[in-house]
C-alpha cells in the first residue's frame, strides 16, 4: 500500500506530463493545419505532370525511349528511398514506413538482389541501422528545415539522379506515408526510377503539337518528375507525422486524465482509512480508561 | 469576349486559375501569344515573363524560371518549375534560380540535357540583366 505521499506525487507527475501530452496536441494540430495546405496545394502540379507525362511517354516507345522510364534493362541493384520524421513520438509513424521499407528490403535480399538504402529523416535511420547498417549508403538530414520544401527535394532528387547516372543501381522506390486523414496515414512505397507512367490517364481527342521534339521536352521533363515525386513525398509525410502525432498525443492525453481520476480516488480512500482507523483508536483507548 | 480557363502552378502552389482572354508565354522558339481556340500544343518554356490578360484592360505578370505549357482545346496550363508573382520577384529570387540551375549542371547526365541547361542559364542570366535594368529606371 503507497503511502499518501506517494500517491500525492504521482498524481502531480501525472498531471505534468499530461500538460504536456495536450500542449503537443495543440501544436501539432496547428502544424498539421499547415502541412496539409501545402500538400494538397503541391497536388495539382504532381497531377497534371502525369497527365502529360503520360501522353508524350505514349508516343515514345522502344530503344529511343530515355532511361529514367526505360531502365537500365536489368534489375540487380536496387535503391531504397526512406522517408521518415526526425522527431518520434508519433504513434507508429515512423515505424510503419521503416516496416514497410525492411519487407521490401527482406524480400529483395531473398530474390538475391543487391539493396541500397538513402535514409531521409533520423529516425527511420536509427530504425533501419540496425538491421541494414551495412546496405544504408546515405542519410540526409532535414532537422534544420523548419518547413520543407521544393529545395530540399531537388537537392534529393539530384542526389538521386547522379547515383542513377553513375550506374549505382537500376532500379528506385519511394517509401513514405500517405495523408489520407488524421486517423489514417498509409505507408506508400513507388517506383520512381524507372517511372511509372499510369496507363488509361489517354485523352483521344487532343493530338498534341509539341515546341521542340516530343523527345527533347520528355528528356528535360523527366528528371523534373522525379524532384516533384519526393516532393510530394516529403510533403504527404509532413502532413501525416504531425496527423500521427494529433492523434498518438490526444490519446496519451486521455490516458493520462484517466490515471489521474483512479490515482485520485485511492488517495481519497486511503487518506478517509486512516482517519477512520485513528478515530478507532482514539475512542477504544478512551473507553480502557 | 471569348474567354478560356487558365491555369498557372509551380510544385509548391497554384499561382492563378481562372477565365482569361489570352496569355503571352516565353516558348524556348520565341513568344508565344495563346488565345482561345489555339490549336493544341505541348512546349517547353524559358525563363521569362508571363503575361496574362484577364480582360481588355487588366493585365498580370509573373516570373517563371522555366517549365512548361500544354494549351488543349478547352484550357491553358503552365507547368512552371519557379514561379513568382513579378511584384515578389527581386535578385535574390534570381540568384536562387540561378543556383539552382547551377547544381543541376554540375549533374547533369547527358550532352543534351546539359546544353539545355547550359542555355536556360544563359537566359536567366539575361533576364535578371534586364531586369535589374528595368528597375533601376
Amino acid at each position: 500500500m503507497p503511502s499518501l505521499k506517494d500517491l500525492r506525487n504521482r498524481i502531480a507527475s501525472v498531471k505534468a506530463t499530461q500538460k504536456i501530452t495536450k500542449a503537443m496536441q495543440m501544436v501539432a494540430a496547428a502544424k498539421l493545419r499547415r502541412a496539409q495546405t501545402a500538400a494538397e496545394a503541391a497536388r495539382p502540379y504532381a497531377e497534371r505532370m502525369e497527365t502529360v507525362l503520360a501522353s508524350l511517354a505514349s508516343g515514345i516507345s522502344g530503344s529511343s525511349a530515355p532511361r529514367l522510364i526505360a531502365g537500365t534493362g536489368s534489375d540487380k541493384v536496387h535503391l531504397l528511398l526512406v522517408l521518415t520524421a526526425e522527431r518520434g513520438l508519433c504513434g507508429a509513424f515512423n515505424s510503419s514506413i521503416s516496416r514497410l521499407a525492411r519487407d521490401k528490403a527482406l524480400a529483395l535480399k531473398a530474390e538475391g538482389k543487391t539493396v541500397k538504402i538513402i535514409c531521409v529523416g533520423k529516425k527511420g535511420y536509427d530504425i533501419l541501422r540496425r538491421q541494414f547498417a551495412n546496405d544504408i549508403i546515405e542519410f540526409i538530414d532535414l532537422r534544420e528545415f523548419k518547413q520543407v520544401g521544393f529545395v530540399n527535394a531537388e537537392a534529393i532528387a539530384q542526389n538521386v539522379l547522379a547515383r542513377f547516372n553513375n550506374g549505382e543501381f537500376d532500379v528506385a522506390t519511394l517509401f513514405f506515408s500517405r495523408f489520407r486523414s488524421v486517423i489514417a496515414q498509409i505507408p506508400t512505397a513507388q517506383r520512381i526510377i524507372p517511372a511509372e507512367i499510369p496507363e488509361g490517364t489517354q485523352q483521344t481527342d487532343a493530338v498534341y503539337d509539341y515546341e521542340p521534339e516530343e523527345g527533347e521536352i520528355l528528356e528535360a521533363l523527366l528528371p523534373r518528375n522525379l524532384t516533384v515525386q519526393v516532393l510530394r513525398g516529403l510533403l504527404e509525410n509532413a502532413a501525416s507525422e504531425q496527423g500521427a502525432r494529433m492523434s498518438a498525443m490526444d490519446s496519451a492525453t486521455r490516458n493520462a486524465g484517466e490515471m489521474i481520476k483512479k490515482q485520485t480516488q485511492l488517495y481519497n480512500r486511503s487518506r478517509q482509512a486512516m482517519i477512520t482507523k485513528e478515530l478507532i483508536e482514539i475512542i477504544s483507548g478512551a473507553e480502557a480508561l | 469576349m471569348a474567354t478560356f480557363k487558365f491555369e498557372l502552378v509551380s510544385p509548391e502552389r497554384i499561382l492563378f486559375s481562372g477565365e482569361i482572354i489570352s496569355v503571352i508565354v516565353p516558348s524556348v522558339e520565341g513568344e508565344m501569344t495563346v488565345l482561345p481556340g489555339h490549336v493544341p500544343i505541348v512546349a517547353a518554356l524559358k525563363p521569362g515573363v508571363v503575361l496574362v490578360q484577364t480582360s481588355a484592360e487588366n493585365g498580370k505578370e509573373f516570373f517563371v524560371g522555366g517549365g512548361l505549357v500544354e494549351v488543349n482545346q478547352t484550357s491553358v496550363t503552365i507547368l512552371a518549375e519557379r514561379a513568382n508573382f513579378i511584384e515578389d520577384v527581386n535578385s535574390d529570387v534570381l540568384d536562387a534560380a540561378i543556383l539552382s540551375v547551377e547544381t543541376r549542371l554540375a549533374a547533369a547526365p547527358s550532352e543534351v540535357e546539359e546544353r539545355r541547361l547550359r542555355e536556360m542559364l544563359v537566359q536567366l542570366e539575361e533576364f535578371k540583366h534586364v531586369f535589374e535594368q528595368r528597375k533601376a529606371a
